[in-house]
């Protein structure tokens, strides 16, 4: 059985259609990649996913629960862990108090510690920024923060809305470095790119989203070598 | 000589920490109307004490959370009626003062949760507009239920507080006392409040209220405990302010006595316990002392001009002043001021960036 499991998922702005059917299916341990371009819906599906969106139709089963309709703090609960677009970091608190916030679901003040800990390991940059205002840090960190502050919530599946916008090309190597890592430490990963290549890169399975449906699906492998996917969101042979 | 360089020391080694400061604070206050021996002003140490009470209750929704609230004097409003009904000849119903301070707050909190309901989808300029509307809403039903409220009279011969055979009357010390108390109370809830799992939940929203709720912050029940909170504390003001006056009317809740609960907040510094004390109690002697005082004073050097009857001009000068040299407030809180003061100290950041990415791209 699938972890998460999203089935003719149909969501709507007022009158405007932002998904009309969108299917996918993320294993346990997965790192599964949505791409597609700007307003395919992308993050309106990951925020319909987490809650932050009621669907006008359509199921989201996670570990076999229902969830389509539980709200967004619920569903934290539940175990899935969201970075969201943009980062959105809470730019006057300290690092540290954006990872105690992460954790606001939990209650154990030790396994809290421990886990800030773990975070730290992961992201030793932001060990560094650690008593330092989020909002006076680099694009970068602010990216670790909200990686970091995803994590707190011990998710059992981890939402990443466009991690690598807007960085440079080196941090853009160690995002995805960080991606490879947590995965490897267990999490499950839904995770969501423009920069498809690297994406496919990480990722084991891909969804391509165009305008509000999956337009194809597949191994990552597969994706990356499809002639139509190349043309599309892999430069064609540039 | 000695002795006064001791007493000093004393006091610069007590203001060195924080448990200093407030016992000194402490020790100041309460000896405050015995240093002044003079009715005038232990009446308005009273009543200013019950406007720092206001100021609390207004800064944990707005300081706090994050809430603009533009009609605060609604919460002030139901729980001084809610005092004046259940103490006075009205209807015959004569509670014990010390357990209406529970029920007056307890109403004036569920108030909080039934103005604050229907707002809870608006942010920014709409919930502002929205709390206006409620801040002249509720004085206009008070004055329109006269056969409940009394109308344009409103309700007089409020039952006075006392203490087993002590009676307070009419003499503002004991009343004083007791909004002393109420205020110890306060601070302590709303301090206690800020470093809970609740005040972050509620820093966490007034930051950035769709992230908060990615953190599994349920938005709406920590927004309706913001208003909760907030109004139960304008119950002990009511009960406080109503009691000492004998008299509740609804023109003494209008829309300037919510703007000059917020001035306080903005003068002093929002979401920032002290800052909030202070800003009331300078507010409260500027319309009790400093406007009157000067108008004698330029009436003295043969000028015509009225300080009170100008005294929101006043207001809205020291708020632009404030705003244009001072934002965060005379004793800011410390995000506050991060908050107003970001961008000073980001060209270096920029920079930095900029440097990581030219290695990057080279």
């Amino acid at each position: 059985m699938a972890l998460l499991e999203v089935t003719n998922l149909v969501a709507r702005y007022g009158r405007i259609t932002a998904l009309s059917d969108v299917s996918l299916t993320v294993d346990e341990g997965e790192v599964v990649t949505l791409i597609g371009a700007n307003g395919a819906g992308k993050t309106t599906t990951l925020r319909t996913i987490s809650g932050l969106m009621r669907p006008a139709s359509g199921t989201i089963r996670f570990d076999g629960r229902d969830i389509t309709r539980v709200a967004p703090n619920e569903i934290v609960r539940a175990g899935i862990g969201h970075s969201p677009e943009g980062r959105r970091v809470f730019p006057r608190m300290t690092v540290r108090e954006n990872l105690e916030l992460g954790a606001y679901t939990r209650r154990a003040k030790d396994e809290i510690a421990a886990d800030i800990e773990r975070v730290l390991t992961i992201f030793p940059r932001l060990r560094e920024r650690y008593a330092q205002k989020a909002g006076t840090m680099s694009g970068g960190e602010q990216q670790m923060l909200a990686i970091g502050r995803a994590l707190m919530s011990r998710p059992r599946l981890l939402l990443l809305d466009e991690p690598s916008l807007g960085l440079s090309p080196k941090l853009v190597q160690t995002i995805f470095e960080v991606i490879r890592d947590i995965s490897a430490r267990g999490t499950t990963i839904l995770l969501i790119e423009q920069n498809a290549r690297q994406a496919l890169a990480v990722a084991s399975r891909g969804y391509v989203l165009e305008v509000g449906r999956i337009a194809h699906q597949g191994a990552a492998a597969d994706l990356t070598a499809s002639e139509v996917v190349r043309a599309a969101y892999l430069g064609g042979g540039a | 000589m000695n002795q006064l360089l001791r007493f000093v020391s004393l006091v610069a080694a007590l203001v060195r920490t924080p448990r200093g400061r407030t016992a000194l604070v402490c020790v100041v206050a309460i000896a405050l109307p015995f240093v002044g021996r003079n009715d005038a002003f232990t009446n308005f140490l009273a009543d200013a004490g019950a406007f720092v009470l206001l100021a609390l209750g207004l800064n944990i929704v707005v300081g706090f959370a994050g809430l603009l609230d533009l009609g605060y004097a609604a919460f002030f409003a139901i729980g001084s009626y809610a005092f004046a009904m259940l103490a006075s000849p009205q209807f015959g119903i004569h509670l014990p003062f010390w357990l209406l301070l529970f029920v007056a707050s307890g109403i004036a909190g569920v108030f909080g949760i039934l103005l604050g309901a229907p707002t809870l989808r608006l942010r920014g300029d709409y919930l502002a507009i929205v709390t206006l509307g409620f801040g002249e809403i509720v004085p206009q039903t008070f004055l329109n239920l006269s056969q409940w409220t009394g109308g344009p009279n409103g309700i007089g011969s409020l039952d006075q507080p006392s203490i087993g055979a002590y009676k307070f009357g009419f003499n503002a010390l004991p009343y004083y006392f007791m909004v002393l108390g109420l205020i110890a109370f306060a601070v302590w809830v709303a301090s206690n409040l800020r470093n809970s799992r609740l005040g972050r939940a509620w820093m966490a929203i007034r930051e950035d209220e769709l992230a908060a709720a990615h953190m599994g912050i349920n938005t709406t029940t920590t927004k309706l405990a913001a208003f909760a909170m907030g109004a139960s504390f304008s119950g002990l003001a009511g009960c406080a302010f109503a009691s000492k006056l004998q008299l509740v009317s609804p023109d003494q809740f209008g829309f300037n006595v919510s703007v000059f609960i917020l001035a306080m907040l903005v003068l002093g510094g929002m979401g920032n316990i002290p800052g909030v004390i202070v800003g009331s109690l300078i507010l409260s002697a500027l319309e009790r002392f400093i406007l009157p005082q000067g108008t004698n004073f330029l009436h003295g050097l043969g000028l015509n001009v009225d300080l009170t009857n100008s005294r929101f001009l006043i207001y809205g000068v020291i708020l632009v002043m404030m705003m244009l040299f001072r934002p965060e407030g005379l004793i800011p809180s410390r995000q506050r001021k991060a908050e107003l003061h970001a961008g000073e100290g980001d060209a270096g950041v920029a920079a930095q960036e900029q440097a990581l990415y030219t290695e990057a791209v080279h």
